[in-house]
């Protein structure tokens, strides 16, 4: 199997409202700039896949819109998943394992500020039992929050005690929307407090891929996928031990997380409560930098978010920052789906 | 276009820049689904105050039930029926109902385990605040007076003291149930409600995940040993024999759902197409040019989709051009008031690179050929072109817009 690793990574920054831009003015200078870093053109690129969401948008078929950004002409191979960029870069991932390409970029947006998020995210519920009732996507969040709270894993301290850390860490993330600790503020959904919730904001990133020495050419420390895996959780809710995240850990031994310790992990936990799980699922010690870039408390842009994980997990390895970092990406209600991928900065030794 | 309707959120503390322009963008679908043999047993059952789950071959009882076992994906089937009773799972305290969602009062969000389920159904519990609520709490269902094979038939659950009770479920509907040979029991299960008969995980299989909140909690409020049993075969009620076997079938049986959905948006165009449409009110034509491969996009989209690069270079075009290609419509759309058959072609606007789409009138449908001169008719507000309309010019020869074919 060959090697592949992420050789460059681009966000923009993350804003409650980009209303003055479409998605393609929006993703645009994201895309400009990762390629620059590693001085590819759209035509070097052997394979393209982005993440996005219809939903967000308002609009079928949004995607092809963003595309226009990308120059696909001559023809392209590309794909797309309606999933967090995290999903696209893995079907990339597999697309250089195979040796059908030697690159490929992925790139993932998302627009919340056309519409209300909570109300949105309720479209991807199963549309027999809840989608009529819409329990926004903070409510079913709380709802795992109190499960937990119950089983006595956290408590309402200890969930302000991550809110502040997550947004203390991105006072150092320029791209970040809420940098700096801020009040828990009252209860949204209790038990989640205003500071328990990540942000509602627009944003987009993009990141490269290349295999073996293509690799090495384009990065003089290329982020090396030791293993990347995905699970999924029942979908009812009411069958799922909310207070645990078994999809969670499969991927993570799946993709060899527990090999040797990592240093860094990006989570993606768009609620507090959210990373009490992740942490116990993924059996993080004290001694792992969760969140350095502030994580998605600091900014969530739906649908950019997860990719943003790896991409931040890349580009500690790419400075040098972690040798061994963890990234992790999640999709529907309550961690219902979740992936985890493993960097390495350093030579695969066989 | 600078309407903002109530319900689409303004960006929070930024600034809105005056010249982008806005617009209430509703997206509204009645999603028509088809239900499977369990989904339209257990929702049949609810128009029928009935609550069915599914055993799976495992012998749990899952409520809502699906037609595959999410743990072995065995199709299963084998229904049976549940209490109306349950025991809530976790919740979470709503003090700000959205659109849509069942009460309009501040709310519990519930998972219920029903009697006789070993899962949680989501629902909304009717308290009177949030010191009301508690994880193990008993609760039963409060039925919707209207009902026709939803989930929201269970209008909510509501606080419930076990005990002898004062009148069955609610409201002027109560004592009548639905399916003759269930009645009866049902009836007992009301009458006979003892306190310490729902305090088992029903069938005795329940004691997987999720529960360790709940019975901690349950046997705080329990009376004894019983609170931890199985439910006892032979004992009164329907909570203490566990769900009962159920054919889930129903007089006149609900096949599908009609699931109606809305969501709102303000729709902001980008600057590209803000551009574009503040020249249209003058009752400009422009297009972008690319910096790498000159061509002129128009309508433009911020964007040269073959070089991937951004278009600034404004242009004016038009106002007159060529029918490249056409096509005549004889279905009339919905809302749509104009006669059928019509054209819809595309128009090679003059010194435009890519052609864009527009009705043709003022000249019989039949005669509307490739290479035909037009210009645009502004609609009565000049906001954009309502047709393009003959110019009386000579055709244009094929070769000057073969390229834009």
């Amino acid at each position: 199997m060959r090697d592949v690793a992420i050789v460059a990574f681009s966000q923009t920054d993350h804003v409650r409202s980009s209303e003055e831009v479409s998605e393609v003015e929006m993703l645009m200078p994201v895309l400009h700039d990762v390629l620059g870093r590693t001085g590819l053109r759209t035509g070097d690129i052997g394979f393209t896949c982005s993440g996005s969401c219809d939903y967000l948008a308002g609009r079928a078929f949004s995607f092809t819109m963003a595309l226009d950004g990308v120059g696909a002409w001559p023809p392209i191979p590309e794909s797309h998943v309606e999933m967090d960029g995290a999903w696209a870069l893995y079907e990339a991932w597999v697309k250089l394992l195979t040796g059908e390409a030697d690159t490929a970029l992925v790139y993932a947006y998302g627009k919340s500020s056309p519409g209300s998020v909570r109300d949105v995210l309720t479209r991807q519920l199963d549309p027999y039992y809840l989608a009529p009732l819409w329990p926004d996507s903070v409510a079913l969040a709380a709802l795992q929050a109190q499960a937990l709270i119950d089983s006595g894993e956290t408590d309402e301290p200890a969930l302000a005690a991550i809110a502040e850390r997550s947004r203390t860490a991105a006072e150092g993330n320029p791209h970040a929307q809420l940098r700096g600790p801020r009040p828990q503020g009252g209860y949204v959904v209790r038990p989640l407090r205003t500071g328990d919730c990540p942000p509602v904001g627009d944003g987009a990133a993009a990141v490269v891929l290349a295999a073996g020495d293509r690799a090495r050419e384009l990065c003089p420390r290329p982020a090396w996928i030791r293993g990347m895996d995905h699970r999924v959780e029942p979908h009812a809710l009411g069958v799922r031990d909310l207070t645990d995240s078994p999809s969670t850990r499969l991927a993570a031994e799946r993709a060899g997380v527990h090999e040797r310790p990592v240093d860094t992990a990006e989570l993606h936990a768009p609620f507090t409560s959210q990373e009490v799980v992740l942490r116990k699922a993924l059996r993080l010690g004290d001694s792992v930098a969760v969140n350095p870039s502030g994580g998605a408390l600091a900014a969530n842009p739906v649908m950019a978010a997860g990719l943003i994980r790896v991409g931040e997990a890349a580009a500690a390895v790419h400075r040098g920052a972690s040798g061994r970092a963890l990234a992790h990406a999640t999709s529907g209600p309550c961690l219902q789906q979740n992936l985890v991928a493993v960097l390495e900065g350093e030579p695969h030794a066989r | 276009m600078s309407a903002t309707p109530a319900s689409a959120t303004p960006a929070s503390g930024a600034p809105s820049s005056p010249e982008v322009p806005r617009a209430p963008l509703v997206v509204e679908f009645p999603f028509t689904r088809s239900l499977g043999p369990v989904q339209s047993a257990f929702l049949t059952g609810l128009r029928e105050r009935t609550v069915l789950g599914v055993r799976t071959t495992g012998g749990r009882v899952l409520v809502p039930p699906v037609e595959y076992d999410p743990e072995t994906s065995e199709e299963i089937g084998d229904l049976v029926e549940v209490g109306t009773t349950g025991t809530v799972t976790t919740w979470a305290w709503n003090p700000d109902p959205r659109r849509g969602q069942p009460l309009r009062t501040p709310f519990a969000w519930v998972l219920v385990r029903l009697d006789g389920a070993d899962t949680g159904l989501l629902h909304a519990l009717d308290a009177s605040g949030p010191d009301a609520v508690r994880t193990g709490m008993r609760v039963r269902v409060r039925w919707a007076a209207e009902r026709g094979g939803s989930i929201t038939d269970i209008a909510c659950f509501e606080p419930y003291r076990d005990g002898p009770e004062s009148g069955a479920e609610s409201g002027p509907e109560s004592g009548g149930e639905g399916s003759p040979g269930r009645g009866s029991e049902s009836g007992a299960e009301h009458r006979d409600d003892d306190p310490a008969e729902h305090r088992g995980p029903g069938n005795g299989t329940g004691s997987g995940t999720g529960s360790g909140t709940g019975r901690a909690t349950r046997s705080g409020t329990g009376s004894g040993t019983r609170s931890t049993e199985p439910a006892t075969p032979g004992a009164e009620g329907r909570a203490a024999t566990g769900p009962r076997s159920h054919s889930g079938e129903f007089d006149d049986p609900v096949t599908g759902v009609v699931v109606p959905a809305r969501l709102d948006y303000t729709y902001t165009p980008g600057r590209a197409q803000t551009r574009f449409i503040s020249a249209l009110a003058e009752r400009r034509t422009t297009g972008e040019r690319c910096p790498s491969c000159r061509k002129v996009y128009v309508p433009p989209r911020g964007a040269c989709p073959t070089c991937g690069v951004a278009t600034s270079e404004q242009v004016e075009v038009g106002p007159r051009g060529t029918v490249t290609t056409f096509c005549i419509v004889n279905i009339k759309a919905k809302n749509l008031d104009i006669e059928v058959p019509y054209v819809y072609a595309h128009i090679a606007l003059d010194g435009a690179d890519l052609p864009l789409h527009g009705r043709i009138a003022g000249i019989p449908y039949d005669r509307v050929r490739m290479g035909l001169r037009v210009e645009p008719v502004w609609t009565g507000d000049d906001r954009h072109p309502d047709h393009y309309r003959p110019t009386g010019e000579p055709d244009a020869d094929y070769d000057t817009y073969r390229e834009l074919l």
